[in-house]
């Protein structure tokens, strides 16, 4: 069953992303998803970028379901159900927090969640930087070098890593940034906690549409931890088709 | 204890992966074995690769009321499916090869594959209540349903088992149909619509889907119930088990092991294990050393 909220604010954040923030007392954990049905259109998967009661999604427009979305305005209705799946747990010490495109959404209530911690978000160009504002300590990589590091966010990791000591890494964007992230966490031997992303149909754990390796993403993550994520060779690799065929990413 | 033999097909337990739920990828079968499951029935596999319907596939009733789905038959296509059958099979319980066709000679190619594939079973899905020309549309035509069976056996050495559908006015007389098969699956699910009443419209994108969890054991429990009163096939219970008092109660009334799916919603995958953990100590309390001792007892002539 769907729960009506109301959106009660829309901002844009970067090219092509908005947050729609609107109100549902349902206790929300960083990492965790809402399934929301635009009725007639689509229903996808959407993490929290905000997780007290004034909820917000940070959507990229990808889809039909998403580019309806993006015409919404404040007033609108969304249905949604959840939140589902699990979180990221916080660790002790120092974390290194890396954020590709629009991955950052999924971070950012995670973020502020932590005490001793480092940020980098990363994204294609400058356009493309996902709350920059909201996270100003942050470091910055652009593939292009428009802004802030010129490089992938891994590299840019990389030296960060080599220069402190951190207990821990999480990780959300594109998924050979996360699966280099798990790499260079399994070297350096840094617990590591990475959002996946698969596609998802039920959303409750019984379709096996959104499994990897066995783990369904839905209920068993979305947020893996290490030593799991060392283990799932799919990662980075394949993924399955919405007919559950494997294909190579 | 809890061993049973479905015709001539063992498994350490009673409890089988329903098809359809968890059961699509080798990984998660396997996954499941471990987890306790005494068999596991793969995913409708058909002809060709088909994504199935656009998201809502699924709709959650409020209050533990069961799900609503139609996730339309999605599936790699049989020749793509080679690798999740080896894959599932490494957790060392039985895999049964769930087929859809729209004829029967679909239904043969399909079941031939299953079992080069390495499947120990084959189940013929008659049932599904939500694709157009397949399942449920084919399992209440009788002819057809008996020939597809009697096709089936012809090409296959591995037992064959027949799904049935329990939207239709006599589930006994589509039974007989089946005769020829090693055993009988009853029931899939009831189809059933749901609408949202602020959106007005259906939830699900296909309209109608299969209605499943614990509000359809007493259906599923009268069809295993009448299909054993009148006949000697094996029988697969299924329809709303969640935990041993209902698989329990599946076997009194002459079901020789059941299926599992909508359960691992509420349970998780830890279903299997501990419903044969209640199971055994059922049966020690009520001084049981067979589970098969209780196939059919609670039948009344």
């Amino acid at each position: 069953m769907y729960r009506v909220v109301e959106i009660e604010e829309i901002k844009e954040e970067a090219k092509g992303i908005k947050t729609f923030r609107f109100y549902d007392y349902q206790n929300v954990e960083p990492g965790q998803f809402y399934m929301i049905w635009l009725p007639g259109v689509d229903e996808f998967p959407m993490s929290v970028s905000y997780v007290g009661d004034l909820k917000g999604v940070t959507v990229k427009k990808i889809g039909k379901g998403t580019e309806k979305m993006h015409g919404m305005k404040e007033g609108d209705k969304l249905w949604i159900r959840g939140p589902y799946g699990h979180g990221f747990k916080v660790e002790e010490g120092k974390a290194l927090v890396v954020g590709g495109g629009s991955g950052m959404a999924t971070l950012a209530p995670l973020i502020e969640k932590l005490n001793d911690y480092e940020v980098i978000i990363a994204a294609r160009n400058k356009e493309e930087l996902l709350f920059t504002e909201r996270f100003k300590d942050a470091q910055i990589a652009t593939d292009d070098g428009s802004l802030g590091y010129h490089g992938f966010a891994t590299e840019l990791a990389e030296i960060m890593l080599e220069e402190n000591k951190y207990d821990v890494i999480y990780t959300c964007g594109p998924e050979p940034m996360m699966a280099k992230m798990v790499e260079i966490a399994k070297k350096r031997e840094i617990k590591i906690q990475a959002s996946l992303e698969r596609f998802m149909k039920c959303g409750i754990g019984i379709c096996d549409s959104c499994s990897i390796n066995g783990y369904r993403v839905c209920v068993d993550g979305p947020v893996f931890s290490s030593p799991l994520l060392f283990d799932m060779d799919e990662l980075g690799r394949e993924k399955r088709k919405p007919s559950g065929l494997k294909v190579k990413i | 204890m809890l061993q049973v033999k479905v015709g001539t097909l063992n498994l350490r337990n009673p409890l089988i992966l329903a098809s359809g739920i968890l059961d699509e990828s080798g990984e998660t079968m396997l996954r499941i074995a471990k987890n306790g499951a005494g068999g596991i029935v793969t995913k409708s596999i058909g002809m060709k690769e088909r994504e199935g319907y656009e998201n809502p596939v699924i709709y959650e009733f409020p209050e533990h009321m069961g799900l609503l789905n139609a996730i339309g038959l999605a599936n790699p296509g049989i020749e793509n499916y080679g690798d999740e059958i080896r894959i599932a099979k490494k957790g060392g319980v039985p895999i049964i090869g769930s087929i859809f066709g729209s004829n029967e000679d679909e239904f043969s190619y399909l079941a031939k594959k299953m079992e080069e594939y390495g499947a120990d079973a084959i189940e013929l899905n008659l049932s599904c209540p939500h694709a157009k020309g397949y399942g449920m549309e084919i399992g209440i035509d009788t002819e057809l349903v008996e020939r597809i069976v009697k096709n089936v056996k012809r090409e296959v050495k591995i037992p064959v088992w027949a799904k049935l559908t329990p939207n239709t006015s006599n589930i006994v007389d589509i039974a007989k149909s089946a005769e020829n098969a090693d055993a009988l699956v009853v029931i899939n699910t009831v189809k059933g619509l749901a609408i949202d009443i602020d959106a007005r419209m259906p939830v699900l994108s296909n309209i109608y889907g299969g209605y499943s969890g614990r509000c359809i054991k007493p259906i599923g429990v009268r069809a295993v119930y009448d299909i054993r009163r009148e006949m000697d096939i094996p029988i697969v219970g299924v329809g709303g088990v969640e935990n041993y008092r209902d698989v329990i109660e599946y076997m009194m009334a002459g079901a020789n092991a059941v299926e599992i799916g909508t359960a691992i919603r509420y349970k998780g995958i830890n279903v299997f294990g501990e419903i044969a953990e209640n199971m055994e100590r059922w049966m020690k309390e009520n001084e049981f050393k067979d589970v098969e001792e209780l196939v059919g007892i609670a039948q009344r002539r």
